[in-house]
This record gives structure tokens, C-alpha cells and sequence, in this order.
């Protein structure tokens, strides 16, 4: 059964960039974009397993720390090599505050 | 640890899956996020300025040599050209690989594969063994991208000073890439859905070195080989030198850059030809800096590092004898102080890989 976590207060993570969150022994990183949406996707890359918070965030793209692969965050697409297994993705909405993600 | 194995589908290799070194965590020096979040920042500006730099050089210079060709007087206008043509295109390929060097991507695309095709890199495959030497940098067995293995080859390392052994990997490569397909070894690191890409690759290059070749014949002259093909070889000198420091005589089988790569301080020619790849270490640690950031890096981290050599010529005269001493023993490595305020080495993957210690 889906249900929403609270991953982080929104101050926690300046507009265009990224942070890392754990739960229930999973790794998840948590996107703000530059017009302030919030999103989602799994934490590690699916070309070898590095966490993305650790990478850069460039308008709707998150870029990974070890092989400068690409995914758009919004849709967890691949966009450049050598990542090309999608990333799942989670609603993400702020709240009070607090950013809520909604995990399975 | 005794002879090693470089074969991708050798017995070192497996040996680096099974003990857990081929996907081990690598050392990273703590740098705060918004700190690092600026360094990462990228820019079109200093990759445009440098490539109008590049390509424009490359023409006054061809063009200069053609003018004065055969004179004695077209040498040094070459030897400029080659260095440009068949050094600078190895740090091109690898910034614009890591597509780094721009901020737009098609502008790294486009400067990736001019550079692939004058460094005589299948650009599609190269992209993965680049890929493969961050995770396993330096991993025998694993690595696709070690320039000096043990014991050292000389010969071969003295022919790679004008491209001998490279070209002669490469014109048989491209040929068996564009007429049968991909090889056995590139299928290890290269996913499947790129395969059609590396033939395509391999066409194109094949197709246009086959018509310089034809163009030279019909001439009954050299000189159009001077200008695309040959340059890979007379003008390779500098990035050998610059790219043997980066490893040479160093640890392999470890999972702390501070111990298999080498920084070095260098002169501002050499670093522009090199895209500032001297700062190594920092590259390795960090590959989403890009180059015009990699000075900043170096200060931000250097508490952490071993000091840099402080020219190539400090370089070479430390690694020079290391590599002769593996001659001997190839276990012999370099291993560089660390400042008092660094955090020590991760020796304990070392010590398991080399089959002496539990992991
Ligand atoms: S681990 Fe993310 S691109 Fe390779």
C-alpha cells in the first residue's frame, strides 16, 4: 500500500538541486527544480549503483557523480550514456514545509 | 601477487568480481555540497574560447606547413599541427567524453567525435572503456585503459611516443570493426544496443582515412597524410608524457586515487594541450569538475593529497625508476606521504586483493 513519507523540510535543499534520502532500507534522492517542483526517483544510478545526490542538477536533468550519466528526474528517463536503464520515480509534493514523497 | 593478468577475460579479472574489488566504494575527500555543487557548475565559455584556440591554430599551422611544403622550413609547422592534431585530441575526447568540457551538450558531442577520430578512438567504444577505467581504475583485469603494465614494456612505451603501437591496434580494429562487427573483448564493456553505433563509427573513420590514403596515391605525395593520419603518430609526444605520469609507477588492485594517480604542476601550454588532466587525483575523485574548475578542486582538496609533483620533469625523474625497479619485482610501487592533515590510505583492499589478508 502506497503512502506518504516526509523525506525533508524544503529548506533542507536549495532550488536545482538534489538530496539524498533513506527509508525502509531503500535509497531514494529527492529533486527540487528551478520553478520549485519537487520530485523523485530511486537514489542509485542504474548503471552502477552510485547514489545520485551526490551529482548535479542541471535545469530538468540529474547528472551522476561517477560516469557523468544523465536522467531526466522528472520521468527518470536515460538521456545520456552510459545509463540506459530508466530510474523509477515517486510523486514528491511540499507541505508545511516539509517535503512529502510517496513511496510503495 | 606475481604475474598479472590484463586480459578482460582473464583470471585477474574474475579474481577482481570475486573479491569484491571490481565494485568496491572508492575514497572521496569530504568536500561540502555547496562547494562541490559550484565546482560541478558548467560553462560554454572557456571550452569555446580554448576550441577557437585549437581549431584555429590547427589551420594557421596546416595551412603554413602546406604553404612551405616540401621545404625544410614546413617542420616546425608541423610539429605545432601534430601536437594539436594528436595530442590536444586526446584530452578533447576525454572532457568532451565525460561531456564536462561544454555546458551544451551538442557541442561536446561534436568535439568528442572530431577528437575520437584524430586520436584513432572508435568514439562509441572508447565512451565505455572510459567508463570502465573510472570504476576500475587501475584493477587489473578490469581496467581497459592501463597505460603501463607490469613489468613495463619499454619498447612499446618508447613506440607510443609516436603512436606505433596504437595505430597498429587501431588500423586492424577499425577494419574488423567496420567489416565483421564488434570484438569479443569490446562486447565485455560494451552494452549490446551500442553495438550497431561501433560499426557505424568504424565506416566513417575507415572511409575517410581510406580516401586520404587514396587522395596521397593520386598525388604521388605524402602530404595529405600529413595532415589527417599521420599527425596521430608524429605529434602523439605529449600526450604519452603527460598521460604516462598519470599512473606510472604507482599502486594498482586499490580503491584510493591518492594511490594510483599522480597530479603534477605543469607549464601553461602543456596544460592547455592537456585540458588540465595534470590535476588527476582530483579528475579521478571528481569527474563532474570540469577541467577549467580542476585548479580550483586542487585547492580545496590538497590537505588531503600527497603533493604534487612540481613539472613533468620532477615527474618523470620519480617515476622513471619506479618503473624500471617493476622491471625486477612487479609488486614495487610508489607510495607518496600523505600530509599530516589528510586521512590515511585505504590499504585494506589492497592487502585483499593481493590474496594476503582477509577483506
Ligand atoms: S554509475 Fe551513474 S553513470 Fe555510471
Amino acid at each position: 500500500m502506497p503512502q506518504w513519507v516526509d523525506a525533508c523540510a524544503t529548506d533542507d535543499v536549495e532550488p536545482e538541486d538534489v538530496i539524498r534520502f533513506d527509508h525502509g532500507g531503500q535509497t531514494y534522492a529527492v529533486y527540487r527544480s528551478p520553478d520549485d517542483y519537487w520530485f523523485c526517483t530511486d537514489g542509485l544510478c542504474s548503471h552502477e549503483q552510485v547514489h545520485l545526490a551526490d551529482g548535479l542538477v542541471m535545469g530538468d536533468v540529474i547528472e551522476c557523480p561517477k560516469h557523468n550519466g544523465r536522467f531526466d528526474y522528472r520521468t527518470g528517463a536515460p538521456k545520456r550514456a552510459p545509463v540506459c536503464v530508466a530510474l523509477r520515480t515517486y510523486p514528491a509534493r511540499a507541505e508545511a514545509g516539509r517535503v512529502l514523497v510517496e513511496l510503495p | 601477487m606475481g604475474k598479472r593478468d590484463y586480459n578482460l577475460l582473464g583470471e585477474d579479472a574474475r579474481r577482481a568480481v570475486e573479491s569484491g574489488l571490481a565494485a568496491a566504494a572508492w575514497y572521496h575527500t569530504e568536500v561540502p555540497r555547496k562547494v562541490m555543487k559550484d565546482l560541478m557548475q558548467r560553462s560554454d565559455q572557456p571550452a569555446i574560447r580554448d576550441t577557437i584556440l585549437l581549431y584555429g591554430g590547427m589551420i594557421v599551422f596546416a595551412a603554413l606547413g602546406i604553404a612551405l611544403w616540401p621545404h625544410v622550413w614546413s617542420a616546425p609547422f608541423w610539429l605545432a599541427y601534430g601536437v594539436l592534431y594528436g595530442s590536444a585530441s586526446d584530452s578533447r575526447w576525454h572532457e568532451c567524453g565525460h561531456g564536462t568540457a561544454f555546458r551544451t551538450g551538442w557541442m561536446n558531442d561534436v568535439v568528442y567525435q572530431i577528437a575520437s577520430f584524430m586520436i584513432m578512438r572508435n568514439a562509441a567504444t572508447w565512451r565505455w572503456s572510459h567508463a570502465r577505467h573510472h570504476t576500475n581504475t587501475y584493477i587489473v583485469g578490469r581496467d581497459p585503459e592501463i597505460a603501463i603494465m607490469r613489468p613495463p614494456a619499454f619498447l612499446k612505451l618508447i613506440g607510443s611516443f609516436i603512436g606505433i603501437p596504437e595505430v597498429l591496434q587501431f588500423v586492424p580494429r577499425m577494419i574488423y570493426n567496420a567489416v565483421i562487427g564488434v570484438h569479443p573483448e569490446e562486447k565485455t564493456f560494451v552494452p549490446e544496443s551500442e553495438w550497431p553505433k561501433v560499426v557505424r563509427v568504424a565506416r566513417v573513420h575507415l572511409a575517410i582515412h581510406a580516401a586520404t590514403v587514396a587522395l596521397a596515391v593520386w598525388m604521388q605525395s605524402i602530404l595529405p597524410l600529413m595532415v589527417i593520419g599521420l599527425p596521430r603518430m608524429y605529434g602523439a609526444w605529449h600526450h604519452v608524457m603527460t598521460g604516462l605520469l598519470q599512473h606510472g609507477g604507482l599502486a594498482d588492485n586499490v580503491v584510493d586515487h591518492r594511490l594510483n594517480s599522480r597530479t603534477v604542476m605543469m607549464n601553461p601550454v602543456s596544460r592547455f594541450i592537456y585540458w588540465n588532466m595534470n590535476y588527476h587525483v582530483e579528475h579521478h575523485m571528481f569527474p563532474m569538475v570540469p577541467y577549467h574548475a580542476l585548479p580550483r578542486l586542487h585547492e580545496a582538496i590538497r590537505h588531503d593529497l600527497p603533493a604534487p609533483n612540481r613539472s613533468i620533469a620532477a615527474a618523470f625523474r620519480e617515476m622513471w625508476p619506479a618503473l624500471r625497479r617493476q622491471l625486477a619485482s612487479e609488486d614495487y610501487v610508489l607510495h607518496r606521504e600523505l600530509p599530516p592533515t589528510a586521512r590515511p590510505y585505504r590499504l585494506d583492499f589492497h592487502t585483499a586483493a593481493l590474496g594476503t589478508a582477509a577483506a
